[in-house]
């Protein structure tokens, strides 16, 4: 069963829309296709969850865009929040 | 499209027939709540400025003040000073006569030997401005006639994933039917504005939205202080929104699809039509006290955590896409958006199901807000009291 979402393709990291326990699955759908990964920690109600790793100093990506950059080296299935992630304001003008 | 509304002498259209009885500073707030509390229809806010400020923080009261009292939800207003302070009455005055025509009396404390009289004699003008406003009958207009705020506040992940999209495709709609939509909220452009940027009708609008975003980092930079220690809130971090980046990304989500025709500072006066932007705080009461003083009749919100503020002039309405808090948020919450995420409706469901809404209310019909009453404002201020 579906229990998370991913908003764009080139996202990393997935939308939980059910609260999912460590060690359980983690349900998408990508072009269609459901993929399952195992949840490393608790994840509550539409927190977010990484779909890929990331490693620490690469952009986590959320709508298709940058949301901030990995404080640490971040694994799948592992919860995406304020603890290993910063934000980081970038020079958006002209690009 | 049609609804039915009130034909204001300066040619505007309201969806509510409000007296307003509007406090020039905070020293005469306390006599406008009495003011109003005893007339029929009457609506007044807590007003927490209008005395020394200096003259660029006072030309965003005015311009609020002055807003407010134009926009066509309004019948007539009733302005009281306390008579010494900055927003001197002549000012107000011709601040709002500078935006209509429409009925407006005047009662300076001071001048009417205290609150106790003027209390008494702005009761009196305001019961037949009451009796006046209740003459007017609702007649049938276009949509296009009508300009909608967007907010958000108390925003989770939730908001960019249904409940601002579900705005966006409203926004469209509006658009496509000739009416304007306004987004707000600068400060949760930042991360974002690129895109907005891309959307921008001339160059000229281009600039400008990237200068609004760039404008209010520096203003509190200029105090020492960054943008990114008050935002997000704690409830917002708590509901799993992590940066002022993914803030932003899924507040710009309300502006739908469509090319932004104009940019305007807090306050001023709407008149393209299409999507705007107007630069607005990310603070709540004050972003829709800035687009009703624009003309919005009805602002759009959502919320993913369960804001519950309303506005005295126009009737906002609350949408979640979180269904724990639509659950929880019941006697708040106008519209749930919950089944676009599960899949239960689709998004053109939900869209036709807030526009019926945004019709109906409109029409008369009241929102969660309206219902209890609440009139919470505040106004954007530049910089403290001197």
């Amino acid at each position: 069963m579906i229990n998370s979402l991913i908003i764009d393709e080139k996202d990393n990291v997935a939308v939980a829309i059910e609260s999912i326990t460590k060690g359980s699955e983690v349900s998408y759908k990508l072009k269609d296709e459901i993929k399952t990964i195992s949840a490393i920690d608790d994840i509550q109600i539409y927190h977010k969850i990484a779909i890929k790793n990331v490693e620490k100093g690469k952009p986590v990506v959320k709508y298709g865009q940058h949301i901030g950059i990995a404080a640490t080296d971040v694994k799948i299935g592992e919860h995406v929040h304020v603890h290993n992630v910063e934000s980081h304001r970038e020079n958006l003008e002209e690009e | 499209m049609n609804f039915l509304g009130y034909k204001r002498p300066d040619g505007r259209v309201g969806v509510r027939n409000k007296i307003f009885i509007l406090p020039a500073s905070l020293c005469a707030s306390d006599t406008t709540r009495i003011i109003a509390s005893q007339i029929e229809g009457a609506m007044t806010f807590n007003n927490q400025l209008g005395c020394a400020q200096v003259p660029g923080d006072q030309q965003l009261t005015m311009d609020v003040m002055a807003g407010m009292a134009a926009n066509p939800n309004v019948y007539g207003t009733i302005v009281v000073s306390l008579g010494c302070e900055n927003c001197q009455m002549d000012l107000v005055v011709k601040a709002i006569k500078e935006r209509t025509n429409k009925p407006i009396e005047q009662f300076i404390i001071q001048e009417n030997g205290g609150t106790i009289t003027t209390i008494e004699r702005a009761v009196r003008t305001g019961r037949k401005m009451a009796q006046d406003a209740s003459m007017v009958q609702r007649e049938e207009f276009p949509i296009s006639e009508l300009i909608i705020g967007t907010n958000c506040g108390g925003s989770d992940p939730t908001s960019g994933l249904a409940s601002n999209p579900l705005i966006g495709e409203l926004s469209d709609l509006l658009v496509a039917n000739g009416a304007t939509s306004i987004l707000s909220e600068t400060t949760e452009f930042i991360g974002a504005e690129h895109i907005l940027a891309s959307r921008a009708k001339t160059p000229e609008i281009k600039e400008k939205i990237y200068d609004i975003v760039h404008r209010y980092e520096k203003a509190l930079q200029l105090v020492g202080e960054e943008v990114r220690e008050g935002n997000p809130a704690p409830g917002n971090k708590a509901g799993g929104i992590t940066t002022l980046e993914e803030k932003s990304l899924g507040c710009i989500h309300k502006a739908g699809h469509t090319e932004i025709t104009a940019v305007y500072d807090y306050g001023k006066q709407i008149s393209e039509k299409g999507l705007v932007i107007m630069d607005t705080p990310g603070h709540d009461g004050s972003s829709v006290a800035g687009m009703v003083a624009g003309g919005a009749q009805i602002v759009v919100f959502s919320t993913g955590r369960g804001n519950p503020i309303g506005n005295p002039i126009s009737p906002v309405i609350k949408i979640t896409a979180n269904k724990i808090t639509y659950a929880n948020m019941i006697d708040n919450m106008d519209l749930d958006a919950s089944p676009i995420i599960y899949g239960l409706q689709t998004m053109e469901e939900v869209t036709d199901i807030l526009l019926k809404e945004v019709i109906d209310v409109a029409n008369g019909k009241l929102t969660k807000s309206e219902c209890l009453g609440y009139s919470e404002t505040a106004i954007a201020r530049l910089c403290n009291f001197v």
